[in-house]
């Protein structure tokens, strides 16, 4: 019993500490995004002031916001099924590539997902500009953001494909299918719940990306929603930090939801990948 | 039985194996094309690039050898943005270790309220970065800081001589330190707790029986077990804070006075803003070396992971 207290008190006294430092900024963004524009610059009204939902009208209807948002998801869907089509069967192959072979692919394909678009993006400005004539076009991003969440995508599949029994398979090819059909009916449908994760990672770092959103990108209407709010909203003289707050939150909730719900996938195919 | 069905087998596989090498290059090679063309040809533009004098708007330029290397090597800005890359990656990390390593211990037993905690703990992760980081500018504002009311209110600083956190070089540049710490923390403890759980229970089991308990236990049996994943974690965090420009470029832009300048941030404004990207190329090189010692270290942990 005092063992289980003794770990009941580690967990509780490390984890709660934590998470109220993790998560107090998002605690005071959702405070602050419901406060009066007025009283947030008043020191007096720290804690105490009248709850109003006019700053997310304000987003709404006095900003682009909604249409970055229409844009981030545009470029998001793109993205993935770009990223589906041409993921699932490398992870696949890879998966079953025996020997060296595989593993060393996957890997050099993984490691590529290292090199920053930070590192990339003073070439790819001009590509996109000269050679694509791509340059204040959603398109650029659709096209450029494959580059980082291919190897991402192929890592993850790589590591839920490999937990597929072989026998399974076998036992389909025995009973006449042909292998792409074995894929397609046997494999795909199993994994289904390892490529939802890679949809939702996926369309994440999409929305996350931010270097590249920012140098392609220049007229205020094609703006994506992690580049329009910084560029757009912090602009004034007085910013409407409440509206901004919202537009932050806006996004952020939903996303740590389904990251929740999906995390132990996400960890299955993150790691399965190399250590199995 | 099995000794007739055996050579029918045998025969088939050889010749699925023999399609398979085809079918496996031809599933494989669109992924491969897409991130040559994506990731190999700018990363070679960049490198050429670097030696030549291209300015703003066009993809080539005169051939200047590697003096853009050398006026940037004897540029004060440039060093200083060496040291800070080094200092916020360096210190960042090292703080997410210690704490990532104690959640990662404190959320791997299932105990009531375990969801809503995690849930907390992997917000800096899941929301979008360069929309949290505007959140910061907000609670770093010179004037109206909420991190300032605390610290006033707890009588740790007066309200004459608060900290203005971003304004002030060493203040900005913990800022930024804290910043990419609260954000990495997450993504590394989730890594940790995957490492944990893949400790069999039976070695757990044998640990016991041989007398190893707490400290001891965690010392010679679970830490050695769950580092290779672990600094696989670190890596990652590595290569994602020194190459990161996000954080930086929207809490301080370089600012105050070059005091936070990174590589990032620097290559940007002068491939950029300043439209010399011969030179902005060339200062976004010196993340190579970065990338290599994590590429190496990455691929001689994940093969001592595979092994254990």
């Amino acid at each position: 019993m005092t063992r289980r207290l003794r770990h009941g008190l580690f967990t509780y006294g490390i984890a709660v500490p934590f998470a109220v430092v993790l998560a107090f900024p998002f605690v005071w963004m959702a405070v602050t995004s419901l406060k009066p524009q007025a009283t947030v610059f008043d020191p007096t009204k720290t804690w105490s002031f009248h709850p109003t939902l006019a700053n997310f009208g304000y987003l709404f209807h006095q900003t682009d916001y909604l249409r970055w948002v229409e844009n981030s998801c545009f470029v998001g869907l793109l993205v993935v099924a770009i990223t589906l089509a041409v993921a699932v069967p490398a992870g696949y192959a890879l998966a079953r590539l025996s020997g060296g072979v595989g593993r060393s692919l996957g890997i050099g394909i993984f490691l590529t997902y290292l090199v920053p678009p930070t590192l990339l993006f003073l070439p790819l400005s001009r590509v996109v500009a000269q050679y694509l004539h791509l340059s204040d076009r959603l398109w650029a991003l659709v096209v450029v953001y494959p580059s980082f969440t291919i190897p991402f995508a192929v890592w993850l599949l790589m590591g839920f494909f490999k937990t597929i029994p072989q026998e399974l398979e076998d036992a389909a090819l025995v009973d006449g299918c042909s292998r792409l059909s074995t894929i397609f009916r046997i494999v795909v449908p199993i994994s289904l719940p390892g490529i939802l994760t890679v949809v939702i990672f996926t369309f994440s770092l999409v929305i996350n990306e931010f270097v590249y959103a920012l140098t392609f990108i220049t007229s205020s209407t094609n703006r994506t929603l992690t580049v329009g709010v910084p560029t757009d909203l912090i602009r004034a003289d007085l910013y409407n930090w409440p509206g901004i707050m919202a537009a932050i939150l806006i996004p952020s909730i939903p996303l740590a939801l389904v990251y929740n719900l999906f995390l132990n996938r996400f960890i299955t195919g993150f790691t399965g990948g190399a250590f199995r | 039985m099995a000794s007739v069905a055996a050579p029918a087998v045998r025969r088939r596989r050889r010749h699925l194996t023999h399609s398979k090498g085809f079918l496996a290059a031809l599933l494989i090679s669109p992924a491969v094309l897409f991130i040559g063309a994506l990731v190999g040809v700018p990363l070679v533009l960049s490198v050429y690039l670097s030696l030549t004098d291209a300015t703003a708007g066009s993809l080539t330029g005169p051939w200047v050898g590697l003096r853009n290397f050398t006026t940037v090597i004897h540029d004060p800005i440039f060093r200083g943005a060496v040291w800070h890359t080094f200092l916020i990656t360096a210190i960042s990390q090292a703080v997410v270790i210690v704490c990532a390593g104690l959640l990662a211990h404190a959320l791997v037993r299932k105990f009531r309220g375990r969801w809503l905690l995690r849930f907390f703990v992997l917000l800096p992760w899941a929301a979008p970065i360069s929309l949290t980081v505007i959140g910061f500018l907000w609670f770093y504002d010179p004037q109206f800081s909420i991190f300032n009311w605390f610290l006033i209110h707890l009588h740790i600083v007066g309200e004459a001589n608060k900290p203005n956190w971003l304004g002030t070089p060493r203040e900005a540049l913990a800022s930024i330190i804290s910043v990419q710490a609260w954000r990495t923390i997450p993504f590394a403890t989730v890594i940790f707790l995957a490492g944990i759980s893949s400790i069999p229970q039976e070695v757990d089991d044998a640990a016991a029986i041989d007398g190893a308990t707490g400290l001891r236990k965690f010392w010679y049996v679970s830490l050695p077990l769950q580092l290779p994943i672990a600094i696989v974690a670190v890596l990652f965090g590595i290569v994602f804070t020194a190459t990161d420009m996000v954080v930086p470029y929207i809490l301080t832009n370089g600012g105050p006075f070059n005091s936070t300048q990174v590589l990032t941030t620097y290559a940007f404004q002068q491939g950029i803003n300043a439209g010399n990207v011969g030179e902005g190329a060339a200062i976004a090189l010196f993340m190579v070396p970065v990338l290599a010692f994590v590429v190496v270290g990455m691929l001689f942990f994940a093969r001592r992971a595979e092994v254990t």
